[in-house]
């Protein structure tokens, strides 16, 4: 194959005009100069302007703990999802239940959010709950649209899992939740952890949603940048969503870093394991049956 | 089993496993579109919660009413009608560019080396993690007439005065191609990297030129990753709120920002509940055709 093919231009261009302009914001938050498109020299003051934005620093604290909520309701959501997607071929409502696992990935927000207020209005005129719309709205509704992310990373890792290793220690006994807690999890866990940092990541991002299902006083970081952006381009603002990108791109990152390690502890470990039984087996006249795989 | 009679009151693990995310998924994404389509019956009424209640239970009669004001209003006023046609082009067309430009990216990642693969998809994956918000922000700094794009273009001398391009409709499609880009790659990639090579050297060896054999064998293999590409992008695209609001301006007509304004400045909830249930009306083919994919996918047999 041509090094330089139209294909691999397209790539190159394509990845510039994606990052581009986020290099852009971030070298522009650290300009002197109060007017944001004119270049006044290096500076961080803006950044040091944040701490004391109180306001602004509220609204941090309450998006991160939502999004920690939403990593692990999502990540246990998901899983289940798609354990039951890959493993269950036959129940009453599977079609039903596969629609809306991959529904929530492209419903438009607008709808889910409308939907999901009306539904907790609704709730609250019913059954009294919830009585004030905030961290733990935010977090359902969260929840229900990451949850569908982590049961498309999970679930393509359970279909190329070896499902004898499963069978094998079914045989030897264990009960269906301790394979699944012993085998399966350990065996999954790299698409766990990327499932996530990807909720935790997605939960941080979205204004559509909190905007829809927050109460007066539950202000979620998205929402306070959004208003201030709404108002144009100011260099405080820049700091913030510098501060975002850094944030978020640090957690990709290390999802990748870690998710890699992982991986090649697992195929090591796999590999030594088969060359220990190799050598046993020549050592001595055992075959390498299966039992011994123990 | 020491104590028969509690265990089998006790759900199944089988009915437990599927249950949860069964009963979580009805409770919170499917029963809500049923509320929306009653309260799109309602009234708008000065009450909390402001509509009115569309049955009424009195001398054993249980009335109901359907106020069919909200959906006649949308075919009336011809603001709706525009931004439902205005949101459907924008879509379209964004899905098409991301097309265009996508394929040939995904191409390229999926013949990339193994190593460079990982790499690749990461820096493709990055964006779409990072605050879409942000990253239309970053462009309004760019856009805007004293932005760096018309310093840039009068400073090589392209133009004399600055383009308006904020707040336009170019402006929307740039920030929708740029935010939606990746959901069109990562479907295409991970269709694309399940090729077997041997097909285009068969065909290479049989004469086909390169192009030819990307037309008729590459191309209708990744049916499938086009179609979870472009719905990826076409369908949030439709009720997309945030870029027209930031981006666009006065001509820039979309029903989820129409859908906001009703909401949160008129307070009209069954209005902004009948624009969602023709929203949903619109998608729901191509929700279907997405999500007929996508289960052929998560079970693997593609």
């Amino acid at each position: 194959m041509k090094r330089f093919s139209f294909s691999t231009v397209m790539l190159w261009v394509g990845l510039l005009f994606i990052y581009l302009p986020m290099v852009i914001l971030v070298i522009y938050s650290f300009n002197a100069s109060k007017l944001v498109t004119v270049w006044g020299g290096w500076s961080v003051k803006w950044y040091v302007g944040l701490l004391d934005n109180t306001q602004l620093m509220n609204s941090v604290g309450r998006s991160l703990e939502i999004a920690v909520y939403t990593a692990i309701a999502a990540v246990a959501l998901g899983t289940l999802a798609a354990f039951v997607l890959t493993r269950i071929p036959r129940f009453r409502g599977r079609t039903m239940f596969g629609g809306m696992v991959t529904a929530p990935l492209v419903m438009p927000e607008v709808i889910t959010g409308l939907s999901l207020l009306l539904l907790f209005v609704a709730m609250a005129q019913l059954i009294g709950w919830p009585q004030e719309r905030g961290i733990v709205t935010i977090w359902i509704a969260h929840t229900t649209f990451c949850a569908a992310y982590v049961a498309i990373v999970v679930s393509a890792r359970l279909r190329e899992l070896d499902l004898s290793i499963e069978e094998a220690a079914m045989d030897l006994g264990a009960r269906p939740w301790k394979v699944f807690l012993l085998i399966t999890i350990p065996m999954i866990a790299p698409s766990l952890a990327a499932g996530a940092m990807m909720s935790f990541a997605l939960s941080l991002d979205d204004l559509v949603l909190a905007s829809f299902v927050s109460g007066p006083g539950s202000t979620t970081l998205p929402m306070e940048v959004f208003s201030a952006v709404r108002l144009g381009v100011k260099p405080e603002i820049n700091a913030v969503a510098s501060l975002i990108l850094l944030t978020v791109s640090l957690f990709t990152f290390f999802a990748w870093f870690f998710t890699r390690q992982a991986e090649e502890r697992r195929k090591r470990a796999i590999q030594q394991a088969m060359e220990t039984m190799a050598e046993e087996a020549a050592s001595s006249n055992w075959k390498p049956a299966s039992t011994q795989t123990a | 089993m020491r104590i028969p009679t509690l265990k089998s009151l006790l759900p199944n693990g089988r009915h437990l496993v599927i249950g949860i995310p069964f009963f979580w998924l009805f409770l919170f994404f499917l029963l809500p579109f049923a509320i929306v389509l009653k309260i799109s019956f309602a009234e708008a009424d000065v009450a909390i919660p402001p509509y009115t209640d569309i049955y009424t239970w009195a001398d054993n009669q249980l009335q109901l009413i359907l106020n069919l004001g909200n959906y006649l209003l949308l075919s009336e006023d011809e603001l709706y009608l525009a931004a439902y046609l205005g949101s459907l082009k924008v879509a379209f067309f964004s899905t098409l560019m991301c097309l265009l430009i996508g394929y040939p990216m995904a191409y390229a990642i999926a013949r990339a080396s193994k190593e460079a693969q990982t790499v690749l998809l990461l820096l493709i994956m990055m964006p779409t993690w990072t605050a879409i918000l942000i990253r239309v922000y970053a462009w309004m700094g760019i856009l805007s007439n004293n932005g760096l794009l018309n310093s840039f273009l009068m400073g090589i001398g392209l133009i004399d005065s600055p383009l308006q391009i904020l707040n336009t409709n170019v402006a929307v499609y740039i920030g929708v191609v740029y935010s939606y880009l990746p959901f069109m790659i990562l479907p295409l990639y991970a269709n694309l990297v399940k090729h077997d090579p041997s097909l285009l050297e068969a065909a290479s060896d049989l004469g086909s030129s390169t192009f030819n054999s990307f037309w008729k064998i590459t191309v209708p293999l990744s049916k499938n990753g086009i179609i979870a590409g472009s719905m990826l992008v076409f369908i949030p695209v439709v009720g997309e709120f945030v870029i027209p609001e930031l981006l666009g301006g006065p001509e820039t007509l979309m029903i989820g920002k129409v859908l906001w304004q009703e909401f949160f400045n008129n307070r009209d909830w069954p209005v902004a509940s009948a624009l969602a249930v023709v929203m949903l009306l619109i998608l729901i083919v191509p929700i279907i055709l997405f999500n007929k994919n996508q289960a052929k996918e998560l079970e693997g047999k593609v």
